[in-house]
């Protein structure tokens, strides 16, 4: 399987916190990945330096072959890296709908004298846009909250919208940061049929951070671990449940010696 | 075309027309009977409404709160005097091929001028800002306004603290309001564009928006660069009204006027910051004769504003005519 | 050299001032999280506070020293302030705490406009005189050095202050809340400190030691108007930022700094060719030098955002 996105001995280091140090990782075309970790154990800040919001301190990033560390995040989102977040971070004053149409901006000519004029090809341009953004919320089964204020939906849907968002950028990596956070059992089994679901029908490969041990074992193909911003295990999830070190890390020393 | 934007057609063809038809501020023909105090109050409505749409482009809609808009109106107002003061006679006598119309000629190159250099102002203060948010960009901002300030007080070559004087009074109700409704309508056409989601997307969330690709540093730039052209056109109008500008008259308390403005308009909400400026502009006239007393009821309004409703007299204002427009 | 050391002595004396007032902005943002738009205009009812407290105090008090009189109108001055910032605080920023930042920003630039507006209404807007609270008495022993026992006064003063909000900040337990609020307020929330009691204090702190530095500017610059506060107030901030905004040795360095810094610029103007009208870009010219190259400042923590 050809790698989409290599990672080289990176180091993130603040002042004197050293949060990842000299991870190697790979992530192949249309794979599902999983990324797990104690707490603090380095996963966001690793979708940080992949997504740019940090600039690694050493090592280099690779996406499709390109060096990608140091870029900016909206450089690096155009080469076709998406993400969403821990915390949910929507566009709060807009509504569901154009919370997808300001992410297809990206593809879009966005001519300035063109936006004044508003001649035909500019409003082609952005009626083809609304009609997509609809038809990508409607696969998703939020067409109908379209008009509504983001801030209006429940928790579950914001989150659906914030996958959906970031679709719309066209990614061919997609960041998956904790999506199963504050959600119920039923809620969980649903966002794994989404996920399955997504790379089926638009192709990215995926890259996933999450605690929820269902939800991992569950629908990640291969699976890296990360403690103190070392990967310290990889490997398919059935020889990820197997690792003394993953076990320890998670249980505790003594629990594996017992 | 939407309703709105047939609206503003009219408003655009009635200034056009009464620009062109007209030489004398009096001679607007519906108005023919208007008396001149009446008629200033309604082109300083239009000046003070191009600066709070101009503001509310960086500061409502794209985030960027700027306590230093009265910068870039003094670097209209300045920079568009240099050409038909002090440059005067020899553009004029540069222009004379043209004959009758060489003076108008002078004044739109004069506004062009004000505008652009506004603009390049608005591009230096709009780069180094790039980091900053929230407080640290307000008083940056407010720097910046007061840095201009004083050059221009120490630069003898426009008249220093004195000001400067013998402006000609160029300045009709049809270019002010002609130029309103330009105003509006391009941060109208920008704000339904890429453009304007772009802005957005910077005023909610900054990281979110440049992992969705948006370029931060291309719209914040563009709203500096904008919001500082039509505050300095507005100071090139204003020059030419009133004929004579200080650089006191351009203190960090006119960026504060328009702050006003756009907070009790609704931070976001074009229509709304049109409407709170012709507000304000009528208001400030009535109360003219309690001057002393304005300011503190001025002071006392944003402080009740900010605890009892701070997103402005029409700040929903917008976005319930959009839903209305996407019930229907 | 002399020049050097006189320039030194007055742009100290103007620095002891803007630390003072930096303080206040300093500690405000430590626990709060916002610029006091309106502290440099307390530090303008400072001055006129004090100017009315000497003038009905003085015949009753005619027969004191000096110096004690002198510390009087101080101390009167800087009770009546720190009164003043807890009320503002109370009426104008409490009901805004869980609002975002902006908001706030805004009152404060409110609180301000009413402050200067009402003070025109009450006082006039024209300049009005200072009494010498101590008859100025040139200092001997200096040599060709220039300096006035007001100058004196001003940095003894000062320092003492300094020494005082020293002790209060690290040795009693309102001034270990007023740090635990600055680093982390919900952790302090939960160990029992009474937020809004720390926050009346940290503003009522700054508001008294803003009135101390009106006391002594007016005594060094002997005229007061109702808009006095505007500029020393907006230098006074970028001197917090200088140092470090939330660090209060910061914002002493930042203020002795800057006032140096001010001093030297308008005395050496014509071998730097910079016309003395500049004087006060020259703060904002440092504002923005800063916050481009070092925006924690000379003291100050980088204060990243959680992602």
């Amino acid at each position: 399987m050809k790698p989409i996105l290599e990672l080289e001995k990176v180091v993130v280091r603040f002042g004197g916190l050293v949060a990842v140090s000299a991870v190697d990782f790979h992530v192949g075309e249309g794979e599902l990945v999983g990324l797990i970790g104690p707490n603090g154990a380095g996963k966001t800040t690793l979708f940080n330096v992949i997504t740019g919001v940090y600039k690694p301190t050493e090592g280099g990033i690779r996406f499709d072959g390109q060096t990608v560390g140091g870029l900016s995040a909206s450089d690096i989102t155009s080469r076709g890296i998406a993400r969403t977040f821990q915390n949910i971070r929507l566009f709060s004053s807009l509504s569901v709908l154009d919370n997808v149409v300001a992410a297809f901006n990206l593809h879009l000519k966005s001519g300035f004298l063109g936006a004044l004029w508003r001649g035909k090809q500019f409003r082609e341009q952005e009626r083809a846009v609304h009609e997509e953004a609809l038809q990508l919320l409607d696969v998703f089964g939020l067409k109908s909250a379209a008009h509504q204020p983001c801030r209006s939906l429940a928790y579950g849907d914001q989150r659906r919208l914030e996958i959906v968002r970031a679709l719309a950028t066209k990614p061919r990596l997609l960041l998956l940061d904790e999506p199963a956070a504050g959600m119920n059992p039923t809620e969980k089994v649903e966002l794994m049929r989404l996920i399955r679901f997504t790379q089926e029908r638009f192709g990215p490969a995926v890259l996933l951070v999450e605690h929820d041990m269902k939800v991992v074992m569950g629908i990640c193909q291969r699976i890296a671990v990360l403690e103190y911003g070392r990967k310290i295990a990889e490997g398919t999830p059935g020889e990820i449940q197997q690792d003394r070190r993953v076990i320890a890390a998670y249980l505790g020393e003594e629990v594996v010696d017992a | 075309m939407g309703s709105r934007n047939s609206l503003l057609l009219c408003v655009l063809v009635f200034a056009v027309v009464s620009a062109l038809f007209t030489g004398h501020p009096e001679a607007a023909w519906p108005l023919a009977q208007i008396d001149d105090y009446l008629l200033n109050i309604l082109i300083m409505a239009g000046i003070n409404v191009i600066l709070a749409v101009s503001l509310n482009i960086v500061s409502g809609h794209t985030g960027q709160f700027s306590l230093g808009h009265a910068g870039f109106m003094a670097v209209g107002a300045y920079g568009s005097a240099a050409v038909t003061q002090i440059g005067g006679k020899p553009i004029l006598n540069a222009l004379s091929f043209l004959g009758g119309a060489a003076p108008i000629c002078m004044f739109v190159l004069s506004l062009l001028a004000g505008g652009f250099l506004a603009a390049v102002a608005g591009l230096a203060v709009g780069l180094p800002s790039l980091r900053l948010k929230g407080d640290y960009l307000a008083i940056v901002t407010l720097g910046f306004g007061e840095i201009i300030r004083v050059v221009i007080q120490n630069t003898e070559a426009v008249g220093g603290a004195r000001g400067l004087t013998g402006i000609p009074a160029f300045t009709t109700l049809g270019w002010t309001w002609g130029l309103a409704a330009f105003c509006i309508y391009c941060v109208s056409a920008l704000i339904r564009s890429t453009y304007g989601r772009g802005f957005l997307a910077v005023r909610d969330d900054e990281i979110a928006a440049e992992a969705m690709g948006v370029n931060t540093t291309k719209y914040k730039v563009t709203a500096f660069v904008v919001g500082s052209f039509f505050a300095g056109l507005a100071g090139a109008l204003y020059a030419h009204l009133i004929g004579y500008i200080t650089p006191e008259g351009f203190s960090f308390l006119k960026s504060v006027d328009v702050v006003v403005m756009v907070i009790l308009g609704g931070m976001g909400s074009t229509l709304g910051v049109t409407v709170a400026a012709i507000l304000l502009t009528v208001l400030n006239e009535l109360l003219r004769q309690a001057e002393q007393y304005r300011m503190v009821a001025f002071a006392l309004l944003l402080i009740v504003l900010m605890i009892a409703r701070p997103q402005g007299l029409l700040g929903g204002i917008d976005r319930w005519l959009q839903a209305r427009r996407n019930r229907s | 050299m002399n020049e050097f050391l006189q320039q030194l002595i007055n742009g100290l004396s103007l620095g002891a001032v803007y630390a003072l007032i930096a303080l206040g902005y300093t500690m405000v943002y430590g626990v709060l999280r916002f610029i006091n738009f309106a502290h440099g205009d307390v530090f303008m009812v400072g001055a006129f506070s004090g100017m009315y407290l000497s003038r009905w105090l003085k015949p009753l008090l005619a027969h004191w020293p000096e110096w004690l009189f002198a510390v009087v109108v101080l101390a009167g001055s800087m009770a009546f302030c720190g009164v003043l910032g807890i009320v503002i605080e109370k009426l104008a920023y409490k009901p805004l705490r869980e609002r975002p930042r902006l908001t706030v920003l805004i009152t404060a630039i409110g609180v301000s406009l009413l402050l200067e507006y009402s003070g025109q209404l009450l006082f006039g807007a024209a300049p009005r005189g200072f009494p010498s609270l101590i008859e100025s008495r040139s200092l001997s022993g200096l040599g060709e050095l220039h300096a006035t026992n007001i100058q004196a006064f001003v940095l003894t003063a000062t320092a003492l202050l300094l020494g005082g909000l020293h002790l209060i900040v690290m040795r009693t337990r309102m001034g270990l809340a007023m740090r635990a609020l600055s680093l982390n307020p919900t952790a302090a929330m939960l160990m029992g400190v009474n937020t809004n009691v720390v926050i009346s204090f940290t503003f009522g702190l700054g508001s008294a030691l803003a009135a101390a530095g009106a006391i002594f500017y007016a005594s060094l610059y002997q005229a007061i108007e109702p808009f006095m506060g505007v500029l020393p107030g907006m230098k006074a901030f970028v001197a917090a930022v200088l140092g470090g905004v939330g660090s209060l040795p910061g914002a002493m360095v930042g203020g002795l700094i800057l006032g140096v810094v001010e001093t030297l610029v308008v005395g050496y103007s014509k071998v730097l060719g910079i016309p003395p009208g500049y004087r006060d870009a020259v703060a904002f010219v440092i504002l923005i030098l800063i916050l481009l190259f070092k925006p924690s400042g000379l003291f100050g923590k980088q204060q990243r955002e959680k992602v």
